[in-house]
């Protein structure tokens, strides 16, 4: 039989899902001391070359209690493109072909060449979307303008006050979507939209392509008048309502990107984070500690409901921030945790945007958008199974059925969730319980089962359905606590752990959730660990659960769980990405990768540690969000002396070299595009590398180390060897 | 003023049956039914006084007054008659030996002459030529009557005068001046003034003593024309009476050429109080005969004789000196009158009145019958004999109508029997004063007498009148019904008929046979004319009008003058109601004539006067004073050597700055006077400071921005489509100061309908941007940079959108429009580019919509009439009063055109506009075919017309006075600054003044309005505006020198704004009532007593009936059935911000006969009444606002062959809405005379023709305002006597 690595291997190669047991503990009392939950990571849309599609789309009834799929018993009305379900008589509008629909809500407060890129960016966008995809075009400023693109005399746009909260339905009036009479015919399915009416704001691709370049072209910079020591009014708040009011009157239910593109904070009208007086900073996590943030709840309360909102109606919001300062993120993280993704940048003029962007596009093995819509998942356990919650970019459908446990771990209290946009990357972590009690034994070679059954609306338009069922052996703890142990994957229940920690610091204050985090660490330890109890020194940990301690070491230094240094922008953004990406990206996040390159050998792996800092390497660090060269100082000083540029010192250019490959190689996968920095020693952006590695050698013991190993770090965090030894304290007291 | 002898009362109506009742109860009555009866009774008018005219009408004599009312001619006679006596009573009674009096006309006369010297003769002749205008100041007139009469005693000054009217005038004075050499001195100060107190003194001598003078006057006034006429025949006071009417005819016909001749008038009044002395009775029967003459004399006077006549005067001249000594020695004046006037009555009446005689005896003018037969009778056979000098002959009533007709009248045709009527009506007052004179000599006496006496007139008059009272109660049985009256115009018709025989009975039975008689009716001619005063005032204005002396009044609006600033603002900036102010605040209430000024702070001047200096008084803005901070102007008096001035208006010293300091002359006057337009002129401009601007910031250039309605019905109508190609071509006219550069304005558009469309058409775009606004809940602008923008600039851009507009918008189907946002959106506009400006709303339909401002239907015509009604005139929401106020703020003035198909609620719309100084136009039914034309040259005319923004006016006024009351197109937000978002050229402003303290004669009462404002291009300026009116202590002063148009546009602004509060009856009732008290203040404090069967109007006022009648019976305050509760708010507003010259022609239009054209001037326009229409003719009917073409069935082929080029009446097409292009003479000059209406009015007025006994004739009868019309309104002899009523009853 294969290992268990091979075993999680195949797993998640076939089916994209990872659990923290691969053998489950047969009653809840056992499970409960396994101290780590069952749970997996599960990737619905796994890419699967060999997987077959079914050729046709599944039209289900639309009444929430019948879902019946369409047959040829229906009778079907195809000129008012409407079929009557058999079962219910619910009459159902004939699903359209619904088109994929790419709205962009453009920031036009932005610093002229800003402005400019992004302008040519989303240009250059309009060629990579499908021929028959919708666009439309939202711009704001101190105003909101929703284009109309089917207008062929000349440029015609609704215009909102920015400062003004509108309902769906105001919204709707406003852009004429809404036909008066319409509402006066109960029992018609909601409008059929005009699609004439709708498509003045949505207009196929090929259809406006030069109308809109035009457009672009002749966007101009928000033209109100900023005064001196002002921000300039931004209506972010707005322009994300009426984005989302548009889009719930034309396309319900239908795939449908809201691109976000922003260049600063939202300044006025509902939504606004910070006032426009520039001598109020925007608040950091100082204010919010103390509860200085004016706007804070304010604006995330009104982003939640719009994002919830857009979310009922599968669309989903992207956000792209490009700015030096912060723009709000931490407010508006709802709409993009629930239903897409953010983009946080410097500026719109830089290949971390504009490759990132371009990457939104990108298609895969065959020439499909890597991007689906609407999914709803729903898991479905055997007996002995319920589900407690999930975490991810998902939304409770509030589906209660019979396998829906109590206990709420992340979003619970349903067996659906709908996960507005999903990517072949996007993963959820998905938390269940054992319910069986532990006098009602499970029979030997019992298995207990998971099926996921994801419904999405793939980017070709079709809806399609993928169905992933997994069985686990039942196993008893008491007799089988060896098995059980080495089934423990290590990394998916770092992971998993991880995203419950991301998910409680959402709501709760840090330091308690790294009190949790290491008292769940500490308990694991001591279900595990063998040792004699008071004696730290004879602590072991079984292979199966070695790294797990270094992950927590690094999980409790990240920027997901530590906020110092980082804005509660970068914060949000962080633990968005974390949530979201698959396991293999978010052990990186957790615990950066650190290759070497040196004339002594071939480029290699090296500890995340500040002995590894030495002057004769080039070190590259990839944390997900960054990517770090950094050369060493001899290597620095060879650099600057220019010897690469000499013939005779050809190898010394290929080391060069060689680091930028393999970053490029990086950076051709990884979205989003990961800040890249290309630093020496004693350069300021050094500090990325400094920050990350475990500080072994700090100001404190650097002469108890010797002179030639690493750089010291200039720091009080405590290193990871302390940590340990910590850990094996506390883990062999028997009163912890 | 008019006396109406009604020597029998004439059953005016048929309806009066209850004869006795009323008669007893308004004795007065009686008079009125005299002008009914008319037709009954002749109507013998006569004009004695200066002031008033005294129209007698005695019944007795059917025959005659048949002969009168068909010969015209005989008529006019007569007028020339009183004339002269009028005139020379006047003097008679200065002479009487009030020494007040005297030295009033002294100082009148004095002042012409010492007005001749320092200002010219001009001035004199300006003088002159009001009173004889028959100017509101009959005073002029009658002192030039006087003078002319006082020439003629002076004999060998007139002579010279004489021979040249104006020189007459100067004579005349200096004669009246001989007259009255006591008061000499006294007039010498006010040369003006003098004029009016002459009167006022009569009047101030106490109604008594007044009377008393007057009479005296009169007498020898009466004398004198008796003199003329029969001069010899009268010796001493008639004698001199008779040079004075003498005279005064020839000297009124050189003057004014008007009948008026407002001096007769005066004289009349004076006279009927004599006559009704007893013993003077016969005098005023004898003046009556004089009234004979005095007609022939005033025909003279009309007709271009005046020089003629005036020769003839001089030649009577002549005779007067031997008179005038008469006059010289005031004893002797009293001896005269007497004497004279028995002779004169005696020999008048003998000749042909006799009968009439008789009337009048029944009538209240037992003494008056003897008067008004003998005039006439006398007059005509005596004529010849008094004639002598040559006069006469013209009074003869044959002579007398062709000097008519080629006199004054000469241009008019039809003015022959109009004069005529008058020339009636003076030898009645001729007769008036005429028997005063007799009393007059007999101060006390006399009053007493004339009350005895009147009151036996009056009876018999009242009897008469009784007949006729009743008849008329029936008509008007309430006033207020009055307005409405539908009974009254159904008499009178019937009495047109049977007048005459009817006036036959009734005069002899007076008393009883009334009831016939109620369907007799008064002669049309005989009442005042419009007409007549215009082409008067006209004739008699030749030379500029110069501003300089204080408390003189302008020629009338409709007469095409000349003005010289030296002074005082010109009237064509500021026109009074009054250039006599009462000194207190008593005598202004007991006159009810209102002080008020039309103020139009923008006036467009004619090309050959100059506009407005700029003055530029450097960093420290201009000089004002310290504390009222009235701005420097030619009432400030310098002191000190100049260091220091004195405030005109509050007394205050200030310091003179040391920039602005200037050495005084030896006269006191800075030595810069001449070189200072502040110093010297009456109107200029200051370049304002910083310190003057909103927020102390320069202002920015004014914007325009165009909202246009693209709703169905907008679209449909063509609207769009015409409004995008013009505005094409209209942004190259945006107005500009420096007519070399471009216009510095901005311009920005919008559309809308339920929303908004914002267009950003900025230079750099390659097509324009639409941007919609949906929001209309919350208006905001979407855009800045790009909406407003230099029309050189963008213009490819402008016209992309322009050329776009109609295409977008073709098929539409939106219906439902919005009103509040629109404005609320140009407003923000305005606001975020921080400038003022102007919007253009072109919009179609109630604002249904969900919006700010949203309104519903609420017209309901059963409110109409009912207290209620009001409220249909105030606006349905508040929300507009609300948006008006920010509009305001912001210097945004908004203009809204209006192209209905039904009912859009105006009177809410409007509020806007109205408070923003904008301009309401309304095309209903609007068709691009018809109305195009007009729409576009409104349009036109609107954008391109001078404007300022963002303006604020203040009326400052000397201490005394307070400007109490603003009307107009404004908005205020405390009790003294007018604020005007925008002003534009044709707004005019009318504010009342009320006293808070005494005002002094000396000083005057001073007015300085200032109006701070943006220039089109973007320039603060502030236009200064003074006027200096006089003040006075008699009564009768204001009487004589007032403007009754003027008072017209106030009464009306003032009732049409009650109507917001009041039901439109008691409004009406109000009207009525407070013109009642205004005639018979001056009946009671100013006229000579004569009986209560006499209609007494000031010269200055005889067409307020008239005229406000034509007030009652508009549209807004009498709304027939088929108008529309829009079109009476629209007109409502309309009127608020009108002019005098527009008011006056919106209420009395113009009627010309086009049968002849010449070239260079106008056909003497007709009276607006049917009876003036020929069948056979084509007349143009002007309102100001419509155009009407009306051909007469029968009109000549030719005429119509060169108008129309057919000749065939039925194939005329009426839908044409301009004249076919002919090559004849007579087309180009129809065409032009309709372009250059066009061209003098605000708005552009499209054409209609009408076909005599079309459809279409209706509403064009609705326009003949001496008419009684299909809505209930009264016929102007029907109001004439109504109005006759209420003063009585007032008086009694």
């Amino acid at each position: 039989m294969a290992t268990y690595q091979e075993f999680i291997q195949q797993n998640e190669d076939r089916d994209g899902v990872r659990f923290s047991w691969n053998l489950w503990p047969s009653s809840r009392l056992e499970a409960t001391r396994l101290v780590v939950p069952v749970s997996c990571l599960f990737t619905p849309l796994k890419e699967r070359p060999d997987l077959p599609p079914v050729q046709y789309e599944p039209v289900m009834c639309s009444r929430a209690n019948c879902k019946a799929v369409l047959n040829p018993l229906c009778q079907v009305d195809f000129r008012a493109k409407i079929w009557a379900c058999n079962f219910c008589f619910q009459r159902n509008p004939r699903g359209p072909s619904a088109p994929l629909i790419f709205l962009y809500v453009v920031d036009t407060c932005l610093e002229e060449e800003d402005l400019q890129a992004l302008k040519e960016s989303l240009q250059m966008s309009l060629s990579l979307l499908p021929p028959n995809a919708l666009v439309g075009l939202i711009t704001f400023g101190r105003m909101v303008q929703v284009h109309e693109l089917s207008c062929e005399l000349i440029s015609k746009s609704y215009v909102f006050r920015g400062t003004k909260d509108l309902t769906s339905k105001q919204i709707q009036e406003m852009l004429g979507l809404t036909k008066p009479s319409v509402a006066g015919q109960p029992g018609r399915p909601p409008a059929p939209q005009d699609a004439a009416a709708s498509c003045r704001f949505l207009q196929p691709v090929h259809k406006v392509d030069m109308n809109l370049t035009d457009l672009l072209g002749e966007l101009q910079r928000d033209p109100w008048p900023v005064p001196q020591g002002k921000r300039p009014l931004r209506s972010t708040g707005v322009a994300l309502s009426v984005a989302v009011g548009l889009l719930e009157g034309t396309f319900p239910n239908t795939g449908a990107r809201v691109m976000l593109f922003i260049g600063g904070p939202p300044t006025q009208g509902p939504g606004m984070v910070v006032g426009d007086e520039l001598k109020t900073p925007i608040r950091s996590w100082h204010d919010i500690q103390k509860d200085n943030a004016r706007h804070l709840k304010k604006a995330t309360k009104y982003y939640e409901a719009l994002a919830n909102r857009s979310a009922v109606n599968g669309h989903s919001i992207d956000i792209y921030a490009c700015a030096l300062d912060q723009t709000g993120l931490l407010e508006m993280k709802c709409l993009s945790n629930l239903t897409g993704y953010v983009i946080m940048g410097d500026s719109f003029n830089t290949s971390l945007f504009k490759q990132t962007f371009q990457r939104v596009f990108n298609k895969d093995y065959n020439g499909d958008f890597r991007m689906a819509f609407g999914g709803i998942m729903e898991v479905k356990t055997s007996r002995e199974l319920k589900v407690c919650g999930a975490i991810g970019p998902c939304v409770s459908l509030n589906s209660k059925g019979s396998c829906v446990s109590e206990n709420e771990m992340g979003v619970g209290g349903t067996s659906q969730w709908k996960v507005c946009s999903l990517s072949p990357s996007t993963t959820l972590g998905i938390y269940f319980e054992v319910v069986n009690q532990h006098n009602a034994p499970i029979p030997q070679g019992g298995r207990g089962a998971v099926q996921f059954v994801t419904q999405y609306q793939h980017s070709n338009t079709q809806r399609r359905i993928r169905v992933t069922t997994i069985a686990r052996n039942w196993a008893d703890a008491q007799s089988q606590i060896q098995h059980i142990e080495s089934s423990f994957d290590q990394e998916a229940a770092a992971v998993l752990m991880a995203r419950l920690g991301v998910f409680r610091a959402e709501s709760e204050e840090g330091p308690d959730v790294l009190r949790w985090l290491d008292r769940q660490l500490i308990r694991l330890c001591q279900k595990f660990g063998q040792f004699n109890k008071d004696d730290p020194t004879s602590f072991k940990l079984s292979e199966s659960l070695s790294l797990y301690p270094q992950f927590m070491f690094h999980l409790r230094r990240s920027p997901f769980l530590q906020v110092f240094n980082n804005s509660p922008d970068e914060s949000s953004y962080y633990r968005h990405h974390f949530v979201r990406q698959d396991l293999t990206q978010s052990l990186i996040m957790i615990q950066p990768i650190l290759y070497s390159y040196s004339f002594h050998g071939p480029p290699e792996p090296v500890l995340l540690d500040s002995s590894s800092i030495l002057p004769d390497r080039i070190l590259l660090m990839d944390t997900f969000f960054q990517l770090v060269i950094y050369h060493g100082e001899t290597i620095a000083q060879w650099r600057k002396a220019g010897y690469q540029e000499m013939a005779e010192y050809e190898n010394f250019k290929q080391l060069l070299q060689a680091p930028l490959d393999d970053a490029q190689e990086i950076l051709q996968t990884r979205f989003p595009m990961p800040r890249y920095v290309d630093t020496e020693h004693g350069g300021s952006q050094a500090r990325f590398l400094l920050s990350k590695v475990n500080p072994s050698q700090t100001h404190n013991n650097l002469y108890a180390w010797g002179q030639e190993t690493g750089a010291p770090i200039l720091t009080d965090d405590v290193s990871l060897q302390v940590f340990m030894d910590h850990l094996k304290k506390l883990a062999v007291t028997s009163s912890a | 003023m008019w006396t109406w002898h009604t020597a029998a009362a004439l059953p005016l109506n048929v309806r009066f049956s209850p004869q006795e009742g009323i008669r007893e109860k308004h004795t007065g009555t009686t008079s009125i039914f005299p002008l009914a009866p008319l037709s009954l009774s002749r109507f013998t008018v006569r004009h004695e006084h200066r002031d008033a005219l005294l129209f007698t009408i005695l019944r007795r004599f059917r025959d005659e007054l048949k002969m009168n009312v068909n010969q015209h001619t005989p008529m006019a006679s007569p007028y020339g008659q009183p004339q002269p006596g009028y005139g020379q009573p006047a003097f008679a009674p200065l002479d009487t030996g009030y020494p007040p009096p005297y030295a009033p006309y002294n100082g009148p006369v004095s002042a012409y002459q010492t007005g001749e010297p320092p200002q010219g003769y001009s001035s004199f002749t300006t003088f002159p030529s009001k009173a004889a205008p028959a100017n509101p100041i009959s005073e002029l007139s009658s002192p030039l009557d006087l003078g002319h009469g006082r020439a003629p005693p002076t004999s060998g000054p007139p002579p010279v005068s004489a021979p040249q009217a104006y020189n007459q005038y100067g004579g005349r004075h200096q004669s009246d001046m001989q007259n009255g050499p006591p008061p000499m001195t006294q007039a010498p100060p006010r040369p003006v003034v003098s004029q009016s107190y002459n009167q006022e003194r009569v009047n101030l001598s106490g109604p008594p003593s007044s009377y008393p003078q007057h009479y005296g006057s009169p007498p020898a006034m009466s004398h004198v024309t008796s003199q003329m006429s029969g001069m010899q025949i009268n010796s001493g006071l008639p004698n001199t009476a008779g040079p004075g009417y003498a005279p005064p005819h020839s000297s009124k016909p050189p003057v004014s050429n008007s009948f008026s001749a407002a001096p007769p008038a005066t004289y009349t009044q004076a006279l009927p109080p004599a006559l009704s002395a007893p013993t003077q009775a016969p005098p005023t029967a004898s003046q009556q005969y004089y009234g004979g003459p005095p007609p022939a004399s005033q025909p003279p006077f009309n007709s271009s004789l005046p020089p003629t006549s005036q020769q003839p005067f001089t030649s009577p001249a002549p005779l007067p000196p031997s008179n005038q000594p008469s006059f010289a020695p005031p004893p002797s004046y009293s001896g005269p009158p007497p004497a004279q006037a028995p002779s004169p009555s005696m020999s008048q009446p003998q000749q042909s009145f006799p009968p009439t005689q008789s009337a009048f005896s029944s009538a209240p003018q037992g003494s008056f019958p003897p008067r008004a037969p003998p005039p006439t009778s006398s007059q005509y056979p005596p004529p010849p004999t008094s004639t002598p000098s040559g006069q006469y002959p013209g009074p003869l009533p044959p002579q007398q109508q062709p000097p008519f007709s080629s006199g004054p009248f000469p241009s008019r045709p039809q003015m022959p029997p109009t004069s005529m009527s008058q020339s009636n009506h003076l030898p009645p007052e001729s007769q008036g004063p005429l028997g005063p004179p007799g009393p007059l000599q007999q101060m006390p006496p006399p009053q007493h007498a004339m009350p005895g006496g009147y009151p036996p007139q009056q009876n018999g008059a009242f009897g008469q009148v009784r007949g006729p009272q009743p008849g008329f109660t029936a008509p008007y049985p309430a006033q207020p019904n009055y307005g409405a009256l539908g009974p009254a115009p159904g008499p009178a018709p019937s009495t047109q008929k049977r007048l005459d025989p009817d006036a036959i009975p009734s005069p002899q039975a007076s008393d009883m046979p009334t009831v016939q008689k109620s369907r007799h009716r008064i002669d049309p001619d005989a009442i005042p004319s419009p007409i007549q005063v215009i082409e008067d005032d006209k004739a008699k204005s030749t030379e500029p009008f110069s501003t300089g002396v204080r408390g003189q009044a302008p020629p009338l609006v409709t007469t095409d003058f000349h003005v010289k600033d030296q002074g005082n603002a010109s009237p064509r900036f500021i026109r009074c109601t009054a250039y006599n102010i009462p000194c207190t605040a008593d005598m202004a209430k007991q006159s009810q004539v209102p002080l008020a000024a039309v103020i139009k702070p923008l006036a467009t001047l004619p090309a050959d006067e100059t506009p407005p200096y700029l003055v530029d008084h450097g960093e420290g803005g201009p000089i004002r004073c310290n504390r009222c901070k009235a701005y420097m102007c030619p009432y400030m008096q310098f002191i000190e050597g100049g260091r220091r001035f004195q405030c005109g208006f509050c007394s205050c010293v200030t310091e003179v700055p040391p920039h602005y300091f200037q050495h005084l002359d030896h006269t006191g006057k800075r030595v810069d006077f001449y070189d200072r337009p502040e110093l010297s002129l009456g109107s200029y401009e200051f370049l304002a400071t910083v310190d003057y601007c909103k927020n102390n910031k320069i202002p920015q250039p004014p914007a325009f921005i165009f909202l246009i309605d693209v709703s169905y019905n907008a679209v449909k109508s063509g609207m769009v489509g015409i409004v995008c190609q013009e505005l094409k071509a209209l942004l190259d006219r945006l107005p500009r100061e420096n007519p070399d550069l471009d216009s510095t304005v901005r311009v920005g558009f919008v559309t809308y309908n339920k929303v908004l469309h914002f267009y950003n058409v900025k230079s750099s775009l390659a097509q324009p941007q639409m941007l919609v606004v949906s929001d209309v809940s919350e208006m905001f602008v979407p855009l800045l940079d790009g909406f407003l923008v230099n029309v050189g600039e963008s213009r490819q851009v402008i016209e992309s959108l322009l050329d776009h507009i109609p295409e977008m918008f073709a098929n539409t189907r939106e219906t439902e429009t919005v009103f509040g946002p629109v404005i609320q959106a140009g407003l923000e506009a305005l606001k975020a580019a921080d400038c003022a400006g102007k919007l253009f709303v072109f919009h179609t339909s109630l604002p249904i919509a969900e919006a700010p401002g949203k309104l519903k239907n609420r017209e309901d015509k059963k409110l109409i009439g009912t207290d209620k009604e009001k409220s249909l005139f105030q606006p349905q929401v508040s929300f507009y009063n609300t948006l008006a106020k920010e509009c305001v703020a912001q210097g945004c003035c908004v203009d809204l055109f209006l192209f209905p198909n039904q009912y859009v609620d105006v009177a809410t719309l409007a509020v806007v506009p109205v408070s923003t100084g904008g301009s309401v136009y309304k095309y209903t039914y609007f068709q691009a075919q018809s109305d195009q034309e007009r729409f576009l040259n409104d349009l036109r005319r609107d954008v391109q017309k001078p404007i300022g923004f963002d303006a604020v006016m203040r009326v400052r006024t000397s201490t005394g006075i307070r400007a109490t009351d603003f009307f107009g197109s404004f908005f205020m937000s405390n009790t003294t600054d007018v604020e005007l978002a925008g002003l534009d050229c044709d707004k005019a402003v009318t504010v009342e003044f009320k006293h808070d303290d005494k005002l002094s004669e000396e000083t005057g009462a001073l007015v300085q309005c200032a109006v701070l404002y943006t220039s089109c291009g973007g320039q603060r300026r502030l236009r200064v505006h003074n006027m200096a009116v006089n003040c006075c202590s008699q009564l009768s002063d204001l009487y004589r020198n007032c403007e009754t148009d003027t008072i017209i546009n106030f009464l009306s602004k003032y009732a049409f704004r009650g109507i917001l509060n009041n039901p439109t009856k008691a409004v009406r009732d109000t009207l009525v009532n407070q013109c009642a008290q205004i005639l018979a203040c001056y009946r009671k404090n100013c006229a000579s007593p004569s009986s209560a069967g006499q209609l007494i109007l000031p010269e200055c006022m005889k067409l307020l009936p008239v005229y406000l009648n034509c007030v009652l019976k508009s549209d807004v305050l009498l709304p027939a059935a088929d108008v529309s509760l829009d079109d009476r708010a629209y007109l409502r507003q309309l009127i608020s911000g009108m002019d005098v010259s527009e008011t006056h022609v919106f209420f009395y239009p113009r009627l010309l006969p086009l049968m002849k054209l010449e070239s260079g001037s106008l056909p003497v326009a007709v009276r607006a009444s049917e009876e003036r229409l020929s069948k056979g003719g084509v007349y143009l009917l002007e309102t100001g606002l419509h155009l009407f073409l009306w051909v007469g069935a029968n009109a000549q082929q030719e005429l119509l062959l060169n108008i129309f080029g057919t000749s065939s009446f039925g194939q005329i097409d009426t839908t044409m809405t301009s004249l076919p292009v002919l090559d004849n003479p007579f087309s180009q000059r129809l065409r032009d005379m309709i372009d250059s209406f066009r061209a003098q009015r605000s708005r552009y007025m499209k054409l209609m023709l009408v076909k005599q006994e079309d459809r279409s004739e209706l509403i064009f009868r609705h326009f003949l305002m001496e008419d009684k019309n299909v809505s209930g309104g009264a016929s102007y002899v029907d109001f004439l006597c109504h109005m006759h009523k209420e003063i009585r009853q007032l008086l009694s």
